[in-house]
């Protein structure tokens, strides 16, 4: 039992990871912090994908050693080479993953025009006191 | 894929999340986010995916570092937690 939980140690860091991502996300009340955590939500995530595309017993990357024929036709053992589906649907979410964070860091620095803050509380705040004034606080948007 | 190099990365790692994310000064915790993202990569090319950390080293740690900074940049650099 122990040897099986500690053979599985990647799959335990991501559980860490995520939770630690996840706890940014919910328990932090900056802003960036939040993206920050989100972040490292993301990368937990390619590293469980990751994780799984290993194989023990000296499997190397994905490239055909013996593709020319001067030995005669080799026969190719899956076995000595990684599993590279993960690796290539890990590229997408990389992708995906900077066009959300510029997305989000363009959606933070328009708030922070707004609101002259980046505290979720502040930003509450000015808003719970405008809706019970019925008066919209416009903080002059275009500075 | 050598474990004890595998171990000692994945330590660095969770160091660097939990450091970015408790330190109030938002230029650090972006610098310590980068460092994150470049051990990540050098985990992905010990665990044999080398086409996803030569891409997590260039946009992972490189575009999205430069992005974070120029948005603390416009906006505050402290943080209250």
């Amino acid at each position: 039992m122990t040897e099986y939980i500690l053979a599985k140690y990647n799959y335990w860091i991501y559980v860490v990871l995520m939770m630690i991502g996840l706890y940014a996300m919910m328990g932090k009340r900056n802003l960036v912090k939040k993206l920050i955590g989100m972040n490292i939500f993301q990368t937990s995530i390619i590293l469980l994908f990751v994780s799984t595309g290993v194989k023990k017993g000296g499997a190397t990357v994905p490239i055909l050693m013996h593709a020319g024929h001067e030995h005669g036709a080799q026969l190719i053992q899956v076995s000595d080479y990684l599993n590279p589906l993960p690796h290539v649907l890990m590229l997408t979410a990389i992708v995906v993953s900077i066009a959300t964070t510029g997305v989000a860091l363009a959606t933070l620095i328009l708030i922070y025009k707004r609101y002259h803050t980046l505290e979720e509380d502040e930003i509450l705040a000015i808003r719970r006191e405008s809706r019970a004034y019925k008066t919209p606080r416009i903080l002059n948007p275009t500075d | 894929m050598i474990w004890q190099l595998d171990i000692l990365l994945l330590i660095f790692i969770v160091v660097c999340a939990i450091a970015a994310i408790n330190i109030k000064d938002l230029m650090g915790a972006v610098i310590i986010l980068g460092a994150y993202s470049f051990f990540m990569c050098l985990l992905w090319t010990e665990m044999g995916a080398v086409d996803v950390a030569f891409t997590e080293a260039s946009v992972g740690a490189g575009i999205s570092t430069v992005l974070f900074i120029a948005a603390v940049n416009r906006t505050a650099r402290r943080s209250k937690d």
